[in-house]
């Protein structure tokens, strides 16, 4: 039987806010542990919440840029369940009446676009962490992190395969980086996940049962562990078995997905309304406000790109996955004749580099005028393209102008023919066997050449003059 | 002249006139407290030291401009004071020091007034008895062997033998005027929102109020003016004026519109309750004002409607107290989940037990609909009743509670029973208003206290009600004799 997988996610995302969503506390990632806490994010005896503005603005914010419909009347309710890093013993959530709903966000699949909706973004506080002392029978508790804002989106069960589930969740932290409401760094947490997948025979209508996925530490380990468990379910479905609704982990190191608990041994959240919190109702001209302040998102941000600087599908893709790398070659191509260039070096050398290095666009060292620079200094003969890429690399690494880097190195290209024939001469004396195939009719030969000629002059040669001379002097 | 027999605005006058300083004031409350408290024990905490350190700092400074400056006042358990143990009579919080004021702490001190201690009561503020304090019981000071209310008994106790000049109290469905009547003081809880709950250590977040206990109404005035406001740590504080309450002093309830609503005067009230009351409905016609049965059709339900609603916040409200930040935390445990069953335990007494577990049932999923919301429609329609009846009359009156104070021990076997008590004052907190109890009377020579409620944010008219009595009567210069 062939079978069709549904995958929902779940999203949580920490908002940029400077204080907490209930108290005055710094939302800082790291410090000294329970040192960002005041009585109230403690969860003392007799403290009040207060919830933030700042962050109802960035949720919505969220949720417009979502496509989600903002609710007009929402609330807090009380989501109660012990845990040690959980001060209040409830987390102030939101149940019923959730700030938005109905959204979607668009991904590209097969050259086509898909729709993946979204359920619901809410509002939440997040909890603090335990530290768990290996060996030593206790663990510490740091409530830093308690009561950081924190939006929930929920998706659709419209996802149908991992890496379905994979460019949803790019998409999704590339939108939410461009609104500048939140950093979407995994490894801070500021940006986690947790997934349902079930399959269902081809063609039904109906769902499986479904499974939850936790501890997916980065957008690989979510796309590694739905293909892990939809291959188990699979397995486990051809035999004629059942699946089991439970709660699993995924183990990074070992690969697989083990279970956690089972439906059973859920919660009862007792959710009700925090009487502690007014309803919050949210003022439609606040909302056109916050709608009309958006930046471009990057799905029209991309469509431009084709449209008005002509590039390739892939480079708008690749270019306008991250608001700032884009914004670079905005300004690169503000003050450059041809775009496509500009997204050549900037797609395989600067993110080539960055990658390398593991370091994050805004820690480049230069300015988009730099690398302007740059590509000027190839179109007026000063350097070839293959120094450029030295140049580049140097400017990487100094946050250097180009023109400092050329003098410095003296990497200011030959384009003395006199100079270049000497070199020519002697390259010709010394393989006599490319020669002569070149003569045989081997035009492929004098490519050889050339770069021997290159490589004596270590790479300042001006190529096509030395091609013409070799020419010449073969001829 | 005994100074701790004065009200707030007697002792007023004499620091005023330097008759008299605040140390000698507070020397004099801290006596009659050494002379009483072991008869009556009610206070949970007595700073002595800090009382007169505060007291002679007021004295140096002089300066007499706050309304209870120099004056030294108790302040319920429930309520957080920096650096002073606050342990809502529970010994799940036997040892815990809040690091920060209550909002109404930080307005008494902002006042100079002077905080002596802090008084006993039931454990969480549940119980309408002062018995299910996790320490001690307190004692009726008009009859040692009578409660003294709860849950602020200890608060109206303190008032009632002179061991303060003045206290607050938390009410959430009673539990500052059924004491208060209970003791022969006055109580009010001023309507939802006037008062900031910041530092309120929290029962049932949607009715608790903080408000004054004191000796006569013009102190009330006095106490409410120094609490009430708007307050930016407190969502549910209402940014509205706050009227000069002292301005409401007026004996005049000429033209005023009484209503007397008949469920609160049927079956299940005490003779010589019911006749107190009456006879201060005719005290009230012969002042001038006009006095109608009404009907609240929904009294009957509220009763029970709170008995979800209340234990269902507290249930949430109360699962802080895990023994992992603060509090006390049970010795022996194995792991984590023993550790938060053996702290709870041992640290919670059997009323707050029994209320934990209403409350977690009531919200449980498959129950919430029949009971949580169910209840609040309930609640709806209590204030709807009030709505109606607020449309044609000024204020309410009732008694506050069915009974005047009852013997110890009397009711602890039978809950039921015990929440009865609290039957003429829960509709009150259910529809958030605010309501006075005034002595009245007295049966078998204990006091009988009047109830009067208001219009949502109209504390003025029923300060102004009641002081029309008071002026017109002698029962709250009568004291216990001990």
């Amino acid at each position: 039987m062939e079978f069709e997988t549904v995958i929902g996610l779940e999203v949580h995302v920490e908002l940029l806010t400077k204080s907490k969503i209930f108290c005055g506390c710094t939302t800082e990632f790291g410090g000294e542990v329970n040192t960002h806490c005041c009585p109230v994010c403690l969860g003392m005896p007799g403290v009040l919440p207060v919830a933030n503005k700042k962050a109802v603005e960035y949720a919505i914010k969220a949720a417009l840029a979502l496509n989600c419909e903002i609710a007009e009347f929402s609330k807090f309710d009380r989501k109660n369940y012990f845990y040690p890093d959980l001060p209040k013993a409830y987390q102030i959530s939101q149940y019923d009446l959730p700030l938005a709903r109905k959204g979607y966000i668009e991904i590209e699949v097969d050259g086509g676009v898909k729709r993946i909706g979204i359920n619901r973004v809410h509002l939440e506080e997040d909890a603090g962490k335990l530290v768990h002392e290996e060996g030593k029978g206790y663990s510490l508790v740091d409530l830093n992190r308690t009561g950081v804002p924190l939006i929930e989106i929920v998706s659709e069960p419209d996802i149908r395969t991992p890496e379905e589930a994979w460019l949803y969740l790019n998409k999704l932290k590339t939108i939410l980086q461009y609104i500048e409401v939140s950093d979407c760094k995994m490894e801070e947490g500021s940006l986690r996940c947790d997934t349902n997948i079930s399959l269902r025979p081809k063609g039904s209508d109906k769902f499986g049962t479904k499974v939850e996925l936790k501890n997916l530490g980065s957008f690989r380990a979510v796309r590694r562990s739905l293909e892990y468990e939809e291959r188990r379910q699979r397995e486990i479905l051809e035999q004629g078995g059942a699946i089991v609704q439970e709660t699993r982990r995924w183990d990074e190191a070992r690969g697989i997905t083990i279970p956690l608990r089972s439906k059973e041994e859920a919660h009862d959240y007792r959710y009700f309304p925090d009487p502690d919190l007014v309803p919050i109702v949210i003022d439609r001209e606040w909302v056109e406000e916050l709608k009309s302040g958006l930046p471009e998102l990057p799905d029209a941000r991309k469509k431009r790109y084709v449209e008005e600087y002509g590039l390739p599908a892939y480079d708008a893709e690749v270019i306008t996955a991250s608001k700032a790398l884009a914004d670079f070659f905005e300004k690169c191509v503000s003050q450059y004749h041809d775009p496509k260039t500009v997204s050549n070096w900037v797609m395989s050398e600067m993110l080539g580099i960055l990658n390398e290095t593991g370091r994050e666009i805004d820690e480049v060292p230069f300015e988009p005028e730099h690398l302007v620079k740059m590509l000027k200094m190839i179109d007026d003969g000063t350097i070839s393209g293959k120094i450029a890429k030295e140049v580049f690399r140097e400017m990487f690494d100094t946050g250097k102008d180009p023109e400092a880097i050329v003098r410095e190195k003296g990497l200011v290209q030959i384009s003395n023919e006199k100079e270049l024939e000497k070199i020519a001469k002697k390259v010709i004396e010394e393989n006599p066997k490319s020669v002569e195939d070149y003569r045989n009719g081997k035009e492929k030969a004098i490519g050889f050449l050339v770069g021997q000629v290159m490589k004596e002059t270590r790479g300042k040669a001006n190529p096509q003059l030395v091609n013409k001379i070799l020419k010449e002097l073969l001829n | 002249m005994k100074l701790y027999e004065l009200t707030i605005h007697e002792v007023r006058e004499l620091l005023a006139k330097k008759e008299i300083s605040s140390e000698d004031l507070t020397k004099a409350v801290l006596e009659r407290i050494d002379q009483v408290e072991e008869k009556i024990r009610a206070f949970l905490t007595i700073d002595r030291e800090g009382a007169l350190e505060k007291s002679r700092k007021i004295d140096e400074e002089a300066d007499f401009s706050g309304a209870l400056a120099g004056i030294p006042g108790a302040v319920k358990d429930n309520i957080c004071t920096k650096n002073l143990k606050t342990t809502c009579a529970s010994k799940i919080l036997g040892n815990f020091i809040p690091p920060y004021d209550a909002t109404v702490s930080k307005k008494l001190k902002a006042d100079n007034a002077v905080i002596l201690g802090k008084t006993n009561m039931d454990e969480f503020a549940m119980g309408s008895s002062t018995e299910n304090s996790g320490f001690f019981i307190t004692r009726n000071p008009w009859d040692l062997e009578r409660v003294p209310g709860g849950s602020s008994g200890g608060s109206a106790a303190a008032v009632a033998a002179g061991e303060c000049i003045f206290a607050l109290g938390s009410d959430t469905g009673g539990s500052i005027r059924q004491p208060a009547s209970y003791c022969g003081v006055v109580g009010l809880k001023p309507t939802y929102g006037r008062v900031s709950r910041y530092g309120l250590v929290a029962y049932a977040s949607s009715l608790d109020q903080i408000g004054p206990i004191t000796k006569d109404v013009t102190d009330c005035a006095l106490v409410l003016n120094a609490i009430s406001g708007w307050d930016e740590c407190d969502s549910t504080s209402v940014n509205m004026p706050v009227p000069d309450y002292t301005e409401s002093l007026v004996a005049d309830v000429k033209g005023m519109k009484i209503g007397l609503p008949k469920e609160y005067l049927g079956e299940g009230i005490d003779r010589e309750v019911r006749e107190a009351v009456l006879a201060a409905a005719r005290t009230f016609e012969s002042l001038g004002a006009a006095c109608e049965e009404i009907s609240l059709p929904h009294t009957e339900y509220a009763l029970w409607a709170y008995y979800i609603i209340a234990p269902a916040e507290a249930s949430s409200n109360l699962a802080r107290y895990d023994g992992i930040r603060y509090g006390v935390r049970a010795a022996g445990y194995g792991d984590l989940i023993d550790l938060y069953k053996k702290t709870r335990s041992e640290g919670f007494g059997p009323e707050v037990k029994r209320r934990i577990m209403l409350g977690t049932y009531a919200l449980s999923s498959g129950y919430y609909d029949a009971y949580y919301l169910k209840a609040q429609k309930v609640r709806t329609l209590v204030k709807s009743d009030f709505d109606r009846a607020f449309e044609k009359y000024d204020v309410i009156i009732s008694p506050t509670a069915p009974t005047a104070a009852f013997r110890i021990g009397e009711k602890t076997g039978d809950p039921l029973k015990m929440y009865m008590s609290d039957v003429c004052t829960i509709p009150v907190n259910m529809a958030g208003l605010p309501a006075i109890s005034i002595p009245c009377g007295f049966s078998q020579g204990m006091p009988v206290g009047l109830q009067i409620i208001g219009k949502a944010f109209d504390e003025a008219t029923i300060i102004r009600a009641a002081y029309t009595f008071e002026q017109a009567t002698d029962y709250h210069r009568k004291k216990p004799v001990l």
